[in-house]
């Protein structure tokens, strides 16, 4: 099997996931209890209004019709309009996806920078107090709730030490000099040359971003560590060692490249669950990303706003797990090997 | 004559067991922390259990409202302090940590045999079988589970039993993949062979044969289970599809004190707290199993 062949049958299994995943939503919105025109429009409506709602929204069609327009609708990317704001969901979701991407982004580059190098400092000092240190920030890490995590940074770091703004993304008073290029911010500042604006948005990211690292950054980080364990009884880290290699050397360029491989997998797994994750911070730092606008659409019974922001993260999620395949495939010379073998 | 020797390998059968029992018992309690997670966790299960009789004010768990002594900071009186509308915090946290394991109770009491049962007929099946549960299975696992519950509770009305049955409708699925891992490769075990020669039958086979050996892994998985289903059941109350008003939900109550940061930041902390306690004493307890039963179980 060639790799390429590899990559199209994980792209396939992705696909069918993601098809799965269109009629499971499908069910869901349509088939359980509750007209969805009736939910949107609240109690106070009239059954005229409720009606119009009903035909407008394709409601009084037989089910596999509504299914067609809706899967036609999916893969043509036009998910309806969103009841709430009143624009195509497509548009909504392309103007909030971008906060969010640059949220879950600056987080995974933080649960990087800081787990990985961690994990490998408590390999080299097993069992001594760092290692424990270690062990005692990851426990805690994926034993408080992600929103809990967020309440307290704003509350020692925002209200209490002052040293960060604790909701937003910007201040107001740079957003009329920013241009919208890409609706990434920390790149559109960038590219209106306005470096002030551009250090102003890192200060606000830097809060979120670290409260939604904080769960899997324990996981990198004993993860890291683990695994540095296993790689460095090797006999060729010993050969190494043996031939005089100074020992920064050996850990870092050969220990932990080898070291990498599962960590790498993990952090794709990581990435792709900060999509979920990033609901809760958002809405503790009243960020302007996809995950508030879901959650506000939940509470007001947006359907189709709903859906589209399921079935959006569904595809980034199945994405992000198809490039991590790649990556591994290509990185891992076992899997590489597997590969070939099976030809 | 065959009687006594099988009472005679009975006996060995279980005097082996008794020891191993014995020994996973020792390697237990010789690591703290998993005796302190137990620990935490039989607290917390007794002082649910106990709510209405350890409650300083049972009848704040509800609709109750005495705005005089609305957010009052700690004291003697209120250990944990007052909500906005004047409840004692730590009555409301007793009842709402019945209401968390309830959550679990009824997830992991539907998913986990579920997933099992799953997981036994794929992987001891193979094939078509196989593919078509494990296809399955990966559709539910194509979004992170908050989002996934969010979406199911969002269809149905915001309520706890809603909530409860987001969770629950997808939680098999790790178990699941789990069981049909392990068994995929147990299948061709000599011991399977064997009791495939002597003419068992296959359900003996799966579940006297096989899902002995994958006790411990599930077991391990349960704790850790328990401590992530809280968390997702909090977070669903926070953003506000969960537990509602005026029942005590933990993730409710850390919802409603973030209005009253910094300035009352009892209403919000220790709620928030009592969450972290108990999650951390199910990963404490998890994390020792693991250890005890030497099995690789992630999250």
């Amino acid at each position: 099997m060639k790799y390429w062949q590899y990559l199209a049958r994980r792209l396939g299994g992705g696909v069918i996931s993601l098809f799965g995943l269109s009629i499971i939503i499908f069910i869901v919105s349509r088939i359980l209890p509750g007209n969805p025109a009736r939910m949107a429009l609240g109690a106070m409506a009239s059954e005229e209004q409720v009606q119009e709602l009903t035909r407008e929204m394709g409601l009084t069609q037989p089910l596999w019709k509504q299914y067609l327009g809706y899967m036609q609708g999916l893969l043509t990317g036009n998910l309806g309009q969103s009841l709430e704001t009143k624009r195509a969901v497509t548009v909504d979701i392309v103007q909030y996806l971008p906060a969010t991407l640059e949220l879950i982004t600056v987080s995974i580059l933080l649960t990087i920078i800081i787990g990985i190098p961690l994990g490998v400092i408590a390999a080299q000092s097993k069992d001594g107090w760092i290692d424990h240190g270690t062990r005692l920030i990851a426990f805690f890490s994926v034993s408080v709730p992600g929103f809990f995590i967020g309440i307290l940074f704003q509350l020692i770091f925002g209200y209490l030490l002052n040293w960060f703004p604790i909701t937003g993304q910007m201040s107001s008073r740079f957003s009329g000099e920013v241009t919208h290029y890409t609706g990434f911010l920390l790149i559109d500042t960038l590219a209106s040359g306005q470096l002030l604006a551009h250090l102003n948005v890192w200060h606000h990211i830097f809060l979120p971003a670290l409260a939604l690292s904080m769960a899997g950054m324990g996981q990198i980080m004993r993860l890291t560590r683990s695994s540095m364990i296993d790689v460095k009884n090797q006999d060729y880290v010993e050969a190494e060692r043996g031939y005089g290699l100074p020992d920064w050397l050996v850990t870092y360029k050969y220990t932990l490249k080898n070291a990498f491989i599962p960590t790498l997998t993990v952090l794709g797994l990581l990435y792709a669950s900060l999509l979920g994750n990033a609901f809760l911070i958002e809405l503790v730092f009243s960020w302007p990303g996809l995950a508030r606008y879901g959650i506000t659409a939940v509470i007001n019974n947006d359907f189709n706003a709903v859906v589209g922001v399921t079935m959006m993260i569904g595809v980034a999620f199945v994405g992000i797990n198809f490039l991590i395949d790649m990556l591994v495939g290509r990185v891992d010379p076992r899997i590489r090997l597997q590969i070939e073998e099976a030809t | 004559m065959s009687t006594s020797r099988s009472n005679f390998l009975d006996q060995i059968v279980s005097d082996q067991r008794r020891k191993l029992w014995a020994r996973a018992w020792k390697r237990f309690r010789s690591r703290p922390m998993s005796v302190i997670g137990l620990a935490i966790i039989v607290a917390v299960v007794l002082a649910a259990l106990l709510a209405p009789v350890l409650a300083p004010y049972p009848e704040h768990a509800g609709k109750y409202t005495d705005f005089a002594s609305a957010l009052e900071s700690p004291s003697l009186e209120h250990p944990l302090g007052t909500d906005h509308v004047g409840r004692d915090i730590l009555s409301r946290v007793l009842f709402g940590y019945r209401i968390s394991l309830m959550l679990v109770g009824v997830v992991l009491g539907f998913g986990v045999p579920t997933g099992v049962l799953l997981g036994l007929v794929a992987g001891y099946y193979g094939g078509w079988t196989e593919t078509i549960i494990m296809r399955i299975t990966d559709t539910a696992l194509a979004l992170p589970p908050l989002v996934m519950a969010l979406a199911i509770t969002s269809a149905l009305q915001p309520t706890l039993w809603n909530a409860m049955l987001a969770v629950a409708a997808l939680w098999w699925t790790w178990h699941t993949r789990l069981v049909q891992s392990i068994v995929s490769s147990e299948r061709n075990e000599e011991y399977v062979q064997a009791a495939k020669l002597a003419g068992a039958s296959s359900p003996h086979i799966m579940f006297k044969e096989i899902l002995p050996n994958c006790l411990s892994p599930i077991l391990v998985k349960v704790t850790l289970d328990a401590g992530f289903v809280i968390l997702i059941g909090a977070g669903l109350s926070f953003i506000g599809v969960g537990v509602q008003p005026p029942q005590p939900g933990l993730g409710t109550m850390v919802s409603q004190g973030t209005g009253y940061l910094p300035d009352s930041w009892w209403f919000a902390i220790f709620p928030g707290t009592a969450i972290f306690v108990l999650v951390m004493g199910f990963n404490m307890l998890g994390d020792g199993l693991r250890d005890v039963f030497d099995v690789e179980v992630n999250r």
